[in-house]
């Protein structure tokens, strides 16, 4: 295994998707057949379509680990699942060289009715493992997942915890040489994505090629040496992920200082008619300032939150992580830690945070905000790397430009909500 | 195992990739394991549903076509002539049916993994059999009950069998397929089959529909079937070979064009399931 040898070359790939509008849709086969007769009138077909990826061309070396980053919708699941074969390419072509495995979330066909050890095989065998491969790696499937004590209890009895542990260790046994995973990382409690991230940098040590897609700026940065960055279908940049990691941010700025940034291009999943609260509007205020995006080194500051909510929700908790220009956590706001919970109606609220005690150095800071209905589910609503404010020098308070301690100070956090509508 | 994958724009009509089948034979093995396991958990009864269908629909059919209308069986007891008959129509609709929700009962499959998608409704195919197995034990012990004597004939079910099977993953196949993009198909197919039941001789002989009739009633390639059936069992007479030779033909025909429609169909599968 050479590492000049391409395991995969991608030239001109494109996927062009056909947008039903509302009400167009035809979903069934008298709609179907009326649509075939206008058509018929008409001549033509006056379908709308959409290319969801354009033009994409790169090379990944045997051996390389390379990210992929893009906001919502840019193209990177449409990317990866035209490599895993999952959906067909319309145009370019694409040689994979090597057998491979994907990974497009873990525990894909567990079935709850089945035991832990017959999951185990079942779904050892759908993500592409031989029985025999299954057999082999038993022990130590079980033993990385640590459930050996409910092997033979239905997956529909486990904690979720247990669940994503017993999936993802069945997943971290797939030894493919070329590995394609999206998001497999964003599963189970801190300790257990620890062990996680642990197993993907093993993965990598083994001169195994791996494409990683993740939200997680900050396991691109630790795991991947190379990625690529997608914006809008385009392929934007493909270099040394320190370099993409710094453009990719830097690109979602605003571009003045009175700008007010829309959310939704930070939205990690798409809302649903189901979502029942959701960010609508964030900025930041200071002391002197109503609306600002520089803060001052050690002065107090004011988040606000704008949240609508369509359903009434209690006991709602809110967390904010406030993040650097190298996507390192520097501080984690989570409403719970002040026993702050929100009991909303439907409606517009702003709810707001003052911040005091913050003092990291001269930094961008980027922001990602959760919203959840307990501290073990879900999130209704979840923003990521929204570029939330500048951290400037201040006269009064002695610093050292680029200082690296002193990030991680006690802080102090008072929350508040109030109707807007 | 070093091998280049190439991914293009494909057009037009696919062949099967049999080589491709082979490998992911496994797969296969697994999700009918799946279902095999799943299907009666939380059943009190279990396993004896399978046998309880058959059984039951036989009663009733030996019971209303028998004993009520008093058809004509060729002198076969009408118990075990109804359900020599049923426990192939079960298995022929429990195949279609497996086949037909196969694609959209596996959604997270299809849009998260890929495996050659032919898998999925195949894979319905070796847990049908078990029933089918089952079904045919009970079979041996009511010809025993009714003195029916053990046949030379008996050696050719295993060829009706596979004929059957043939024409029911044909049009699974297709259905399957149609169903991703148009649920209509799980409203279509049970009405669909039901006609089907009636059209062909379960509960009653061929023998009963008017002659002038017979002709079209031989185009349903599962009467031609049912006569080649009753004859492996019982001996009873049929009208002539041409009615199998024609189902032989038309399944084989339904299974080709049923796997190219798939075949066809399938590249959109993870967009518009």
């Amino acid at each position: 295994m050479s590492s000049d040898e391409i395991a995969i070359s991608i030239r001109g790939v494109g996927k062009q998707y056909i947008i039903s509008h509302q009400g167009e849709q035809e979903s069934t086969l008298a709609e179907s057949m009326l649509t075939w007769v206008k058509r018929g009138f008409r001549g033509s077909s006056t379908k709308e379509t959409f290319w969801a990826l354009r033009d994409i061309s790169f090379d990944v070396m045997r051996g390389q680990v390379v990210g992929i980053i893009g906001r919502n919708g840019a193209g990177k699941s449409t990317l990866l699942k035209i490599l895993s074969r999952i959906t067909e390419l319309t145009e370019g072509e694409i040689h994979i060289d090597g057998r491979t495995g994907s990974l497009l979330e873990v525990g894909t066909g567990f079935h709850p009715e089945l035991t832990g050890r017959e999951n185990i095989f079942l779904n050892g065998s759908i993500i592409g493992m031989k029985r025999a491969e299954i057999k082999k790696h038993f022990d130590a499937i079980v033993d990385f997942s640590g459930v050996e004590k409910f092997l033979d209890t239905p997956v529909k009895r486990y904690s979720s915890g247990m669940y994503v542990r017993l999936a993802f260790a069945v997943a971290a046994h797939l030894e493919p040489e070329i590995l394609i995973v999206d998001e497999v990382l964003a599963v189970g409690d801190a300790e257990f994505q620890k062990k996680c991230m642990a197993k993907m940098g093993n993965v990598a040590q083994q001169g195994r090629t791996v494409l990683f897609v993740s939200h997680n700026i900050g396991a691109i940065a630790t795991l991947t040496n190379a990625a690529v960055r997608l914006s809008a279908g385009q392929l934007m940049n493909y270099g040394p992920t320190a370099e993409i990691i710094r453009e990719y941010l830097s690109d979602g700025k605003p571009a003045s200082d009175t700008d007010v940034l829309n959310v939704s291009t930070y939205r990690r999943d798409a809302l649903t008619d189901d979502t029942p609260i959701f960010f609508r509007e964030i900025w930041v205020s200071s002391d002197e300032e109503e609306f600002t995006q520089s803060i001052k080194i050690g002065s107090a500051f004011t988040l606000h939150v704008i949240v609508e909510v369509r359903r009434p929700i209690h006991g709602a908790l809110i967390d904010v992580t406030l993040k650097n220009s190298q996507s390192q956590r520097v501080v984690v706001l989570f409403s719970w830690d002040e026993d702050f919970r929100l009991d909303l109606e439907p409606g517009v609220h702003e709810i707001s945070v003052v911040v005091r005690g913050f003092t990291p150095t001269e930094d961008s800071i980027y922001a990602d905000f959760g919203v959840n209905g307990s501290p073990h589910s879900r999130a209704y609503d979840v923003l990521l790397d929204y570029p939330l404010m500048n951290i400037v020098a201040s006269d009064n308070l002695l610093h050292w430009p680029g200082r690296k301690w002193g990030t991680i100070q006690a802080t102090q956090v008072s929350w508040a909500v109030k109707r807007r509508d | 195992m070093d091998r280049t994958t190439i991914l293009t724009p494909r057009a037009g009509f696919q062949a099967i990739n049999i080589r491709e089948l082979w490998e992911y034979r496994e797969l296969l093995f697994a999700f009918a394991g799946r279902d095999i396991r799943v299907r009666y958990k939380q059943t009190v009864l279990g396993v004896v549903w399978v046998v309880l269908q058959p059984l039951l629909g036989a009663g009733i059919f030996s019971f209303v076509f028998g004993k009520v209308a008093k058809m004509d069986s060729g002198g076969v007891p009408y118990f075990a002539f109804t359900y020599s008959g049923l426990m192939f129509w079960t298995l022929f609709t429990s195949t279609v049916n497996r086949a037909n929700s196969s694609l959209v009962g596996n959604t997270h499959l299809v849009t998260k993994i890929y495996f050659p998608r032919l898998i999925l409704p195949l894979s319905g195919i070796p847990s049908a059999l078990l029933d089918f197995s089952v079904a045919a034990t009970l079979m041996t012990i009511i010809m025993v009950t009714y003195g029916i004597e053990p046949r030379i004939g008996l050696l050719l079910l295993p060829i009706w069998l596979v004929i059957l099977l043939m024409f029911a993953t044909g049009i699974g196949l297709w259905s399957g397929a149609l169903a991703v993009k148009y649920r209509d198909i799980n409203y279509i197919l049970p009405f669909a089959i039901q006609l089907l039941l009636f059209a062909s001789p379960i509960a009653y002989a061929a023998n009963n529909v008017p002659a002038e009739f017979q002709i079209y009633y031989y185009l349903n390639p599962i009467a031609g079937l049912m006569d080649a059936i009753r004859w492996s069992f019982f001996g009873t007479t049929q009208n002539g070979w041409w009615p199998v030779g024609y189902s032989t033909i038309f399944s084989v025909s339904v299974l080709i064009v049923g796997a190219t429609l798939f075949r066809k169909m399938e590249r959109e599968f993870a967009d518009v399931i």
